[in-house]
Formats: C-alpha cells, sequence, structure tokens
C-alpha cells in the first residue's frame, strides 16, 4: 500500500467555484419561487421580496463561506442541492400561509420555518467549525446510542412528553415543541457506524450456510434484535409507523453495508415481515392506514378515514403535468398541507415537472452520500456517510410514497421541504456532517516519499497470535 | 394579472428549477471525468520524481503542533525523535528513527511523515499492522497530539 495516495486514480478538485455558481442557481429557485407565489396568490411581487431574498442570500452565503475556509475539498452539489430544496420549500409554506391568512387560520409557518432555517444553518457552521475530524465522532459511538435512546424515550415523560395529533414523538421545553427522534436519528448512525466498525468481522465472517444464503450466528443476532425491538417500541408506544420504519431500514441497510452479507437482509426482512404483520392485526391505526392506500375512495367520508390522502391524489391528478400554477389550486383542502403532504401541494401547483426534479434532487444527495461513502479512506466515515444517506433515502421513499399511493402512508416529513424545525435542523446538521466526511474524503493523500525496500526481513518478526 | 402572464411565470419556474438540476448534474460529471489524474497514477508505478525537489525551508511550527513522537508503553517507554526530522521511520531496524526492541514490531514496521499542517501515518506492509486508536490501517492516516498509534506491543503518541 506505498501508493495509496492515488487509490481512486485521480486527485479531486476543490470545486469551490462551481459551487457558488450553483448556490447562485439555487437562490434563483428559492427567491424566484417566492415572487412566484407574490405574483400568482396575490398579482403583485411580494413587499417584503427584498429583504427575504437577502436573508437567505445572507444565509447562504455564511454557509458558503464557511465551508470554503474549514472545509475546502468538501463535496460541492450538496449544499446548492440543499439550499434549492429548502428556499422552494419556504416558498410554498408561504403559498399555504397566504390562503390561511384569508381563511383566517393560523398563517405564520413560513415566518417560523426561517427561523428554523436560520438556527440550521448556525448548527450547520458550528458542526463545521467543531468537528475538524469525522473520526473523532467514533470515540463518542456508545454515549451517541445512549443519548439516541435517551432522545427516543423523552416523549414518554409525564411533565414534557406531548401527543400531537396522535403520535407521542414531542418534548415541550419553554414554550418550543421539538422532536427529538429527529436528533436521535443522527445520533444513532453515529452509534451504529463506530459499532459496526469494530464488530463487522465478526458479523461477517462467522455463521453457516442454509441453501444458498449464509445465516449469521444465533450469538450475534444481539444488536439486530435489540435494534427491531426499539423500532417496535417506537411503533407501539409512540404510534408512529414512520419513524419505526425509519430507524430498523437505517440499522439493516448499514449492517448490509458493513458486512456485505445478504444474510442480514433476510433476517432482517423476516423480523420486519413479522412486525409488520403483528402491527396489523393488533395496532388498530396500521390497519387503517393498509386499507386506505388500497381503497382510498371507501373510506372518504369515514372517521378516520381517507379523506387527506383522496384530497391529495385529487390535487396531484389535477396539477397534471406543469401544474396549475402559484394561486390557483386548493392546496389548502389537505390538511397538513404544509408538513407531510407538502409535496401533493408542490404536484397540483407546479406539476409532474417540479415534483420529478425534487425527487431527483434527492435522489442527487443520495448519490452524494454513496459517492463518499466510496472515497472516504476510513470504514467509519465510509459507513457514516452510507448511514446519512440511507436516512435522507429512506424518509424520502417513506413520504412521497405515501402521499403519491404508492405504499401505505406513513407520518415523516419530507428532508428540507416540510414545514417542521426538528426536522429541519436535523437535516442540515446531516449536510455538515457528509461535507466533513466528504472534505477528508476529497481531499489529496498525503504524498509519502516511497521507501526503499532494503531486504527481507519479516523472518524474524513474531506474528502476534490471535486467540 | 393575464392568464398568459401567470403561465409564462410558472413556465419561466419549472425552466428555472431543471436549469439548477441540469448544473448540479452536469458538475458532477465533470467531477467524475475532468479531475486531474496525477502522472504517477498514469505511469502506474510510483515515480521517484519527488527526490530531485530541493526540501521546503522548515517552517515556523504553529503554536499547539506537536513537536515529538515518544514512546508511551512497550518496551522502550520514554524513547522519543523529533518531527523536524521528519519522515521518522519506526521499527525494529537499525535505520529507524524509533528503533524498539518489541518481537511484535518488523525491521521497517511504519512511518510518521507530515503532509501541510497534518500528520500522517503509513504501516509499510508490516507482520502485526499499525493500529491508530482501535482500528488497523491500510491507508496513511491522519493523527493528531495525543493520538495513540499501536505497533506490535508498543504505543506510541505525538506529543508537544
Amino acid at each position: 500500500m506505498s501508493q495509496t495516495g492515488t487509490l481512486m486514480g485521480f486527485v479531486h478538485r476543490r470545486r469551490r467555484g462551481a459551487e457558488l455558481f450553483l448556490l447562485v442557481l439555487a437562490l434563483a429557485v428559492g427567491i424566484g419561487a417566492y415572487a412566484a407565489v407574490g405574483l400568482g396568490v396575490e398579482g403583485v411581487v411580494p413587499a417584503d421580496l427584498v429583504g427575504y431574498g437577502s436573508w437567505l442570500t445572507a444565509l447562504i452565503v455564511a454557509a458558503h463561506i464557511t465551508v470554503r475556509i474549514v472545509a475546502p475539498y468538501a463535496d460541492p452539489v450538496l449544499l446548492p442541492l440543499v439550499a434549492a430544496l429548502n428556499g422552494l420549500g419556504l416558498a410554498v409554506i408561504r403559498r399555504l400561509d397566504l390562503t390561511y391568512e384569508a381563511l383566517g387560520q393560523s398563517d405564520t409557518f413560513a415566518r417560523q420555518q426561517l427561523t428554523w432555517m436560520t438556527l440550521g444553518v448556525i448548527l450547520f457552521i458550528v458542526t463545521l467549525v467543531l468537528l475538524r475530524d469525522h473520526r473523532v465522532l467514533q470515540r463518542f459511538t456508545y454515549t451517541a446510542g445512549l443519548l439516541g435512546i435517551l432522545l427516543l424515550i423523552l416523549p414518554f415523560l409525564p411533565v414534557i412528553g406531548r401527543e400531537i395529533n396522535g403520535a407521542r414523538i414531542w418534548i415541550n421545553v419553554a414554550g418550543f415543541s421539538f422532536q427529538p427522534g429527529e436528533v436521535a436519528k443522527v445520533l444513532l448512525v453515529i452509534a451504529f457506524a463506530g459499532y459496526l466498525v469494530l464488530h463487522r468481522d465478526a458479523l461477517a465472517l462467522a455463521g453457516r450456510r442454509v441453501v444458498f444464503i449464509d445465516l449469521p450466528r444465533g450469538r450475534d443476532l444481539g444488536p439486530i434484535l435489540a435494534m427491531f425491538g426499539v423500532s417496535m417500541m417506537i411503533l407501539v408506544l409512540q404510534n408512529d409507523l414512520g419513524s419505526s420504519l425509519l430507524f430498523f431500514g437505517l440499522f439493516l441497510t448499514m449492517l448490509y453495508v458493513a458486512t456485505e452479507r445478504p444474510g442480514w437482509l433476510v433476517v432482517g426482512g423476516l423480523l420486519f415481515g413479522a412486525g409488520a404483520l403483528a402491527a396489523y392485526t393488533f395496532v388498530g391505526n396500521v390497519q387503517n392506514r393498509f386499507n386506505f392506500w388500497l381503497h382510498p375512495m371507501d373510506y372518504y367520508d369515514a372517521s378516520p378515514g381517507s379523506y387527506q390522502l383522496v384530497e391529495a391524489l385529487f390535487g396531484q391528478g389535477w396539477g397534471g403535468l406543469i401544474g396549475r400554477g402559484f394561486g390557483n389550486g386548493f392546496p389548502e383542502r389537505v390538511p397538513f398541507a404544509y408538513s407531510d403532504f407538502i409535496v401533493s401541494t408542490i404536484g397540483e401547483e407546479l406539476g409532474l415537472t417540479a415534483i420529478m426534479a425534487i425527487i431527483l434532487c434527492y435522489g442527487l444527495i443520495v448519490e452524494r452520500a454513496l459517492r463518499i461513502a466510496l472515497i472516504s479512506r476510513d470504514g467509519f466515515g465510509k459507513l457514516l456517510a452510507v448511514g446519512l444517506g440511507a436516512i435522507v433515502a429512506l424518509q424520502v421513499f417513506v413520504v412521497i410514497g405515501g402521499v403519491t399511493g404508492l405504499i401505505p402512508l406513513t407520518g415523516l416529513t419530507t428532508p428540507f421541504l416540510s414545514y417542521g424545525g426538528s426536522s429541519l435542523v436535523a437535516n442540515w446538521v446531516i449536510v455538515a456532517l457528509l461535507l466533513r466526511v466528504s472534505d477528508q474524503a476529497r481531499r489529496p493523500a498525503p504524498r509519502l516519499d516511497p521507501v526503499d525496500e532494503a531486504g527481507s526481513d519479516s523472518e524474524s518478526t513474531q506474528v502476534v497470535k490471535l486467540r | 394579472m393575464s392568464e398568459l402572464t401567470l403561465f409564462l411565470i410558472r413556465i419561466a419556474f419549472l425552466a428555472i428549477l431543471w436549469i439548477f438540476v441540469l448544473s448540479a448534474i452536469s458538475v458532477i460529471r465533470s467531477d467524475m471525468f475532468g479531475a486531474r489524474v496525477p502522472e504517477t497514477a498514469r505511469n502506474g508505478a510510483p515515480a521517484p520524481a519527488r527526490k530531485g525537489k530541493a526540501p521546503k525551508a522548515p517552517r515556523k511550527p504553529r503554536r499547539g503542533a506537536p513537536t515529538h513522537l515518544l514512546v508511551v508503553e512497550g518496551e522502550n517507554p520514554g524513547t522519543r525523535a523529533e518531527l523536524a526530522d521528519a519522515p521518522l521511520l519506526i521499527g525494529r531496524g537499525s535505520d529507524a528513527a524509533i528503533k524498539l526492541d518489541d518481537d511484535y514490531v518488523s525491521t521497517r514496521h511504519a512511518r510518521v511523515a507530515a503532509s501541510g499542517d497534518e500528520w500522517f501515518v503509513e504501516d509499510l506492509g508490516s507482520t502485526n499492522g499499525t493500529y491508530v486508536g482501535p482500528v488497523r490501517i491500510t491507508q496513511p492516516t491522519t493523527i493528531g497530539p495525543g493520538v495513540q498509534v499501536r505497533v506490535g506491543k508498543t504505543i506510541l503518541e505525538l506529543r508537544k
């Protein structure tokens, strides 16, 4: 391994200029959408366009300058993709606010979302500045895991726990509502990556072959069973199908990537199937979701019914290929159009063309994450990048799949688009971590002068006996 | 506002959205195919060309930068080598900057060298491997002050 500096055969360039160019385009998307909302809904360019635009620009420029200084080799595409999605999300939430205002409902979602985005960008900058090497996180493997589980339990505590819309996933501290699960998923990725990078050999090599599949040993099933238990706990106690799916899917993905063994997928798939069946049988909520998915029209008037999903499907159908245009649809007919169902709002007013662009953006984010994992030089960084990419991928699949009727609907936020402070802040931290890993991965390896081989000498060295 | 204007605004916005997505893809594309290939990789073999370059004048070490490599545990605790003489060879051989009497260390076991402001440890194909923290390294790995590097039964650290 004397020439590992040229592992991939080429040296990555910094590409900060390309990032700046893409950021300008991303700002054009965000501010353009805001202007289009004003023109479409009220017929005039919004009065606060300059103030809003300069605030957004300031945030993005601050993030860009930070990347330039502390992570000069980081991936050039991730930040613009995230900035564009966040800007578009803000504009769409603003569009809903204008309608809610006319209807006399609460109408400050866009303002709050902008505040949360500011906090998210600040945390993004803090993460990049404080965390100069992602391998430091490996020291906190078990701390992160414990903290993650604690955060998941937090909503059950009597005083601070809150149940909102049937899911007990909120805590309320000093007037602020927060979903600790969103932070927990980042911590759990760190914990899984740290754990798997140390134990991958035991999990990958031991086991016996049944038919064509290498099944793992019984005693290695501990972690996967524990994680299964945690997911089931979330499902049964918090009544939150989406998060349960997210955590278990995340663990399974990382386990598979760490061990390269399809056997784990078989075990995990069977466990998940059993869990889903049990949930279907015993948890009424899950059964309802399945019925709404299979026969949405039959439950339109029922309570709880599929009213929300059906209206979303109508909206997307009416939007067609290029949408009705901002202000010409009726997204307010869909409850929670600003959070879980934001994709249906976009489908109604901007059409399939925009939905495809958005899904492509998410696809590119995941592609960059996997690419970072491929070129990363250390196992922990690889697993971290895969895990963070898997979070985004699973979340997007579960939400957009649910809203478009591909899979049963589960409540999760669309990363960066939907209204939701905890999720937005956590996602900005995820991007910061990805950029940190990619900065390490793309930085040219040290050019160390080759050592001239001075004869073979290994005979006299004793080999460490393993066991 | 007329129907046509709104239609044009909508089309213009969708166009901006797609221009953004396509530019992002083109940046990714040039990132994959437009990267510089260093001479050494193209020729297949590591070129000894770097030897000819005069060594850079030693810079003033930054405050807080490590100054020496110290054996903290093993057969020869307290053995140290100044980082100013980098690259430092670690092993049992007589040409090693840190010479260890550890049976589990290869003659030329590992090397510590600088690149820019950072220090790297590289395994030189040793029998028992080099560990940074709990992980066996396969490629040059950055180490900071206080990070434990294990070769055989010996543990080394960068110190200020």
